[in-house]
Order: C-alpha cells, then sequence, then structure tokens
C-alpha cells in the first residue's frame, strides 16, 4: 500500500509538471484496490463485536469473549468469538454463490444456486453449540503452540439452514462414502490461490444427522461476514472449525478427507494419554469428535463483593459434546464438597443448557465458586488440566470466580 | 508575387498550428494515460467515493518502526537483538500477534519454523533462522504454569442486586 502510494504519488507530480498546475485533490485520491472495509483498524466495529470482547489475534483474526459475556442464552453475535484461519474472502457477490457437492462417493457431482438452496429444501432452525477445539489452551504447561484461548471459544446462537443430509440424499451418495470435506472461499495467509486455509470435515454420520446444517442465517439475520456468510455448515457439538465458513464445495470422500488440517497434528489429540511435553509421532494422534462436557459462570463476573448474610446468585451454561448434561454442581470450599445446580433441558440436542443456584457463605473471606457439569455417561469436568496434548486441545477443566464476603 | 508570399506564410502559420495541435493532442493523451497508470478505475472521478478515505503517507512513514517503552510500536515486539528480522520475516503472514501471545523453547518454536516451511509457504531463512530463535527463546521464553493456576488479575467489585 505504502509502495502503491509512492507510485500515485510520483505519477501525479509528474502529472502536475506535464499539467503546469499541481493537481489540488491529487493526495486525497480514494485508493480503490483494497476493500475499504478490510482496512478499518478498529476490529470491533468492523466485525459489530462488544468493546470488552479479547482480540488475540488480528492476521488471521481471532476474538474470544470473557465467561460474564457469555450470559445470554442465544449468544448474540456482539458476544461471538471468531475463528479464522485464513484471511475473509474479499468480493462476495452471492447472486453467483454456488454450492457444489462432488467427490469419490457422489454418482454425479451436482451444483446449486444459494437461492435454489434456499427454495427446493426445507429450512430448520436449531440452536447449537460452537466451541474452538482449542478454547482453553492458555493454561496447558508446557505451553502449546497456537492462539491462546482462555474460555471465550464458545458460542450458542440459533442457526437457521437447510439439512446436509437432505441435499446430500438428493445428490445421491454411494454406500462407500465414509467422510465429508468441505471447500472454502477463504484465502491463505500467504496468499497463494493454490492453498486452502482449513479444509475439515466430519464422518457420514455426523454430516446425517439432523442437526448439522447448511446455514445461511445466525440469530434470524444473514450470517455475518466473518462467521461465514453467505453460507456455513454447522455441526454443533463437535469443534468449531467442522463447521466451515464460506461454504463452496463439500466433497462426498471414499476414505477419511485429508484436506488442510485434517490431517498431521491438527484438531488430534495422543490417541493414547502421554506425559506432558511428550513428543507424540502422527500416527498416534487421533482426530478430535465429540467435544468433552463443560460449563461457565456467566454470573456474576468474577470479583463480585458482597455483604456477609447476602445469597449469591449464580448462572450459567453447560454443555457435553453429543451427550446432554445431567448434573450440574458447584462448590465454594475448592471441591470438598459440591451442592446441586437446578439444570434445564437443552431447547433441542447439541444446544447449550442454563443452569442456576443461590450461594450461602458460612463467613467473610475470599472464596472462589467453582462450577463442575455431568454428561449423560457419567463423566464430570476435572478440577485440574485435563491430559496434556501436543497442540492444546479440549481443556474443560472447571471453571471459577472470584468473590469477596465482608 | 505578393498573393504567393502571403499563400507561403499562410502555409507556415497553418504548419505550425497543425504542429502546436498535433503536440498538444500527444500531450494530453499522454497525460490520460499516465493517469490511467496511476488510477486504473478513475477513482479520483468517482464522486460517489467518500472524500474522507484520505491516506496520510509521510506521517506513517515517520514513526514506521517507532520504538516506545521497549515495545515496537507497529508489531509489538520486544525491543531486542533481532528485533527487525523477526519483523521482517515473521509477520508477512499472520500478525506478530500470534508470536507474542505464545512461550517455546528453542527446540519447539523450531519446529514451529519447519512446519510454516513445510506447509505455510515460509522461505528458507539462511543465516537468520539463529537470530529469529535466539529473539524468541530470549524474549518469549516458556514460564511454568503448573496443573492449575491462581485467580489473576482480578478486578473487585461492588455486586449491587
Amino acid at each position: 500500500m505504502h509502495r502503491r502510494n509512492f507510485v500515485k504519488k510520483a505519477v501525479l507530480s509528474s502529472m502536475a509538471s506535464a499539467i503546469g498546475i499541481d493537481i489540488v485533490f491529487g493526495t486525497t485520491m480514494p485508493d480503490g484496490y483494497l476493500p475499504l472495509a478490510l482496512q478499518d483498524p478498529d476490529p470491533f466495529e468492523m466485525f459489530k463485536k462488544d468493546k470488552q470482547m479479547v482480540v488475540l489475534n488480528d492476521k488471521p483474526w481471532n476474538m474470544e469473549a470473557q465467561a460474564h459475556l457469555l450470559d445470554d442464552k442465544i449468544t448474540p453475535n456482539k458476544y461471538m468469538f471468531i475463528r479464522n484461519n485464513g484471511l475473509i474472502p474479499e468480493a462476495i457477490d452471492v447472486s453467483k454463490w454456488t454450492l457444489t457437492i462432488d467427490g469419490e462417493s457422489v454418482g454425479q457431482p451436482k451444483t446449486y444456486t444459494l437461492s435454489e438452496l434456499k427454495s427446493k429444501f426445507k429450512q430448520h432452525t436449531y440452536q447449537l453449540t460452537l466451541e474452538c477445539g482449542g478454547n482453553g489452551r492458555s493454561e496447558f504447561d508446557p505451553p502449546a503452540k497456537g492462539n491462546q484461548w482462555t474460555i471465550g471459544a464458545v458460542s450458542c446462537a440459533n442457526w437457521t439452514g437447510i439439512r446436509l443430509r437432505d441435499v446430500l440424499e438428493d445428490v445421491g451418495i454411494k454406500g462407500d462414502a465414509v467422510y465429508i470435506g468441505y471447500h472454502a472461499a477463504d484465502i491463505h495467509l500467504s496468499r497463494d490461490p493454490n492453498k486452502e486455509p482449513i479444509s475439515r470435515g466430519a464422518p457420514m454420520d455426523k454430516a446425517l444427522q439432523d442437526e448439522t446444517l447448511l446455514a445461511f442465517q445466525m440469530n434470524g439475520a444473514d450470517i455475518p461476514l466473518t462467521h461465514g456468510y453467505p453460507l456455513r455448515l454447522i455441526a454443533g457439538g463437535w469443534p468449531a472449525s467442522v463447521s466451515g465458513k464460506w461454504l463452496q464445495r463439500i466433497s462426498v470422500r471414499n476414505k477419511v478427507h485429508d484436506g488442510e488440517k485434517m490431517t498431521g497434528t491438527a484438531y488430534r489429540v495422543p490417541c493414547k494419554p502421554v506425559a506432558p511435553g511428550a513428543k507424540v509421532p502422527e500416527e498416534e494422534m487421533c482426530i478430535i469428535e465429540s467435544m468433552p462436557v463443560k460449563s461457565l459462570i456467566t454470573y456474576p463476573k468474577s470479583g463480585a463483593m458482597i455483604a456477609k448474610g447476602k445469597k449469591l446468585n449464580i448462572r450459567g451454561h453447560a454443555w457435553a459434546g453429543e451427550l446432554e448434561v445431567t448434573k450440574m454442581e458447584y462448590s465454594i470450599d475448592f471441591g470438598s464438597t459440591w451442592q446441586r445446580c437446578r439444570v434445564e433441558k437443552p431447547v433441542n440436542r447439541l444446544a447449550w443448557q442454563h443452569f442456576s443456584a443461590t450461594v450461602d457463605f458460612p463467613q467473610e473471606g475470599y472464596y472462589e465458586v467453582w462450577g463442575r457439569a455431568t454428561d449423560s455417561n457419567g463423566k464430570s469436568q476435572p478440577m485440574l488440566l485435563p491430559g496434556w496434548n501436543p497442540k492444546g486441545y479440549l481443556n474443560n477443566a472447571c471453571h471459577r470466580i472470584a468473590v469477596k464476603v465482608s | 508575387m505578393g498573393d504567393s508570399k502571403n499563400k507561403k506564410e499562410h502555409l507556415k502559420f497553418g504548419s505550425q498550428r497543425i504542429l502546436i495541435i498535433v503536440s498538444a493532442v500527444f500531450l494530453i493523451i499522454g497525460v490520460i494515460g499516465i493517469y490511467f497508470m496511476a488510477d486504473p478505475n478513475l477513482s479520483f472521478f468517482n464522486s460517489e467515493k467518500p472524500d474522507t478515505e484520505i491516506v496520510d503517507v509521510p506521517k506513517e512513514e515517520d514513526d514506521f518502526d517507532k520504538i516506545e517503552n521497549g515495545i515496537h510500536v507497529r508489531t509489538g515486539f520486544v525491543e531486542a537483538e533481532g528485533l527487525m528480522t523477526v519483523v521482517n520475516n515473521c509477520t508477512n503472514c499472520h500478525s506478530a500477534k500470534l508470536v507474542i501471545q505464545n512461550r517455546m523453547n528453542k527446540e519447539r518454536w523450531l519446529a514451529a519454523i519447519r512446519w510454516m516451511q513445510e506447509t505455510q509457504n515460509l522461505w528458507d531463512l539462511g543465516p537468520n533462522e539463529d537470530i529469529i530463535v535466539n529473539y524468541l527463546v530470549t524474549n518469549y521464553p516458556p514460564s511454568k504454569k503448573g496443573r492449575r493456576e491462581t485467580l489473576a488479575n482480578v478486578e473487585w467489585y461492588e455486586l449491587k442486586d
């Protein structure tokens, strides 16, 4: 951009000397080369995010919420984390946007326009939990490489779209189909057009679930640009990287999809537990599927000071990947004793569940309120960090807030 | 005779005028051509674009590599030996923010570089590799966190009902 402006200035001054007068507004000539919206230095304005959101990375854009920002039952855009692997597509023409279904396991590839998808197939709305596989990475020791998410890379919005299953049935899938893999319009950080920033997917079982959508709306409006406008695959309960943004193509594969960030160590954990800091050969790393049981105390914000004798109402959300949360507890004595919280049923499968409780403190002092969810298989959140893994995924350790009673 | 002299004069003036017109036409074509090179979209004449998109180049260039309180302002990197080598090699594709939030030892910073070279189009760093790795290990080393850290930086506030 600097070089470009320099060329522009140099040419303008030679134009000026040729004409014999100065071009008065030459230096304010608008630069039509880069999309102006993407030059905006204020990401909160650009992505319509609350100022309390935390920017982890600006190339590519990665931004997370804080626990108290996630208090809404349905996460609004302003509090939804951003996890981009590449650069946001630059010129989206919705009238020309198409989705192609291809791959070894389709009879004949088929291409749909966006309006065909919207009119031809029945639309469904589900509230779906999307959590980044690396949420909580910042706590691992030794530290793991990547964006250092704390607790805020999770959301549960309403997504409206059509079932992937309906479209795959319309195309016709062969019996040897194993996996679907998505391809999208985002741009590799190196701007190499032959590279995809990310191309992940899911096994056929997940692809064919009722709640696996090709979504074009989030919370009743067009999906925001940074969240995948105009078309996004949504696979709730799995690492959010399965929910590919800016969707252009889905390949139905006769083997496990081998796209970018499906192989190597990306979105994989050791198949067998390893010691912290261990070197794990790639063939001993397994793909993450359902996310583990987890919860967040979203009210009050950590740091609350209350008067002695006052009760404290706490609330938050709990989720368990493909499963349901069957029990939610809190502790104010670092896990010596646990009390039950009220926990609601999910509005639909794969939506987070809301919990609440009223806490009594026995005397003045410093407290931490810890929350612990248990899933329908009887697995609970650990109070310590779960098993170390090289890329720092799946930290579902209990969330806690600090409280002072005086 | 006088007639023929007048005619000659007339021709002379005529050819001069043609020369001037032709030169002027070439000059105009040249100016338009140069303008097209600078601004192929003719954005200067497009009044729909707001005039407020002012790109103030000289001011930016003055502050381009400014250091404030030991921090390279443009990237956020710590000012230390190897800073500009890191800036020039490590912020072309991704933001400096991705580097700064990570803490690794020499072996793992090197592994990250190898991964970027194998899969992300990072070039051979040559003798700069040692400079970069030394800078990273010195300024962004791992810290011990244990199995669970104490809650830090709690912002205390009075909770009203």
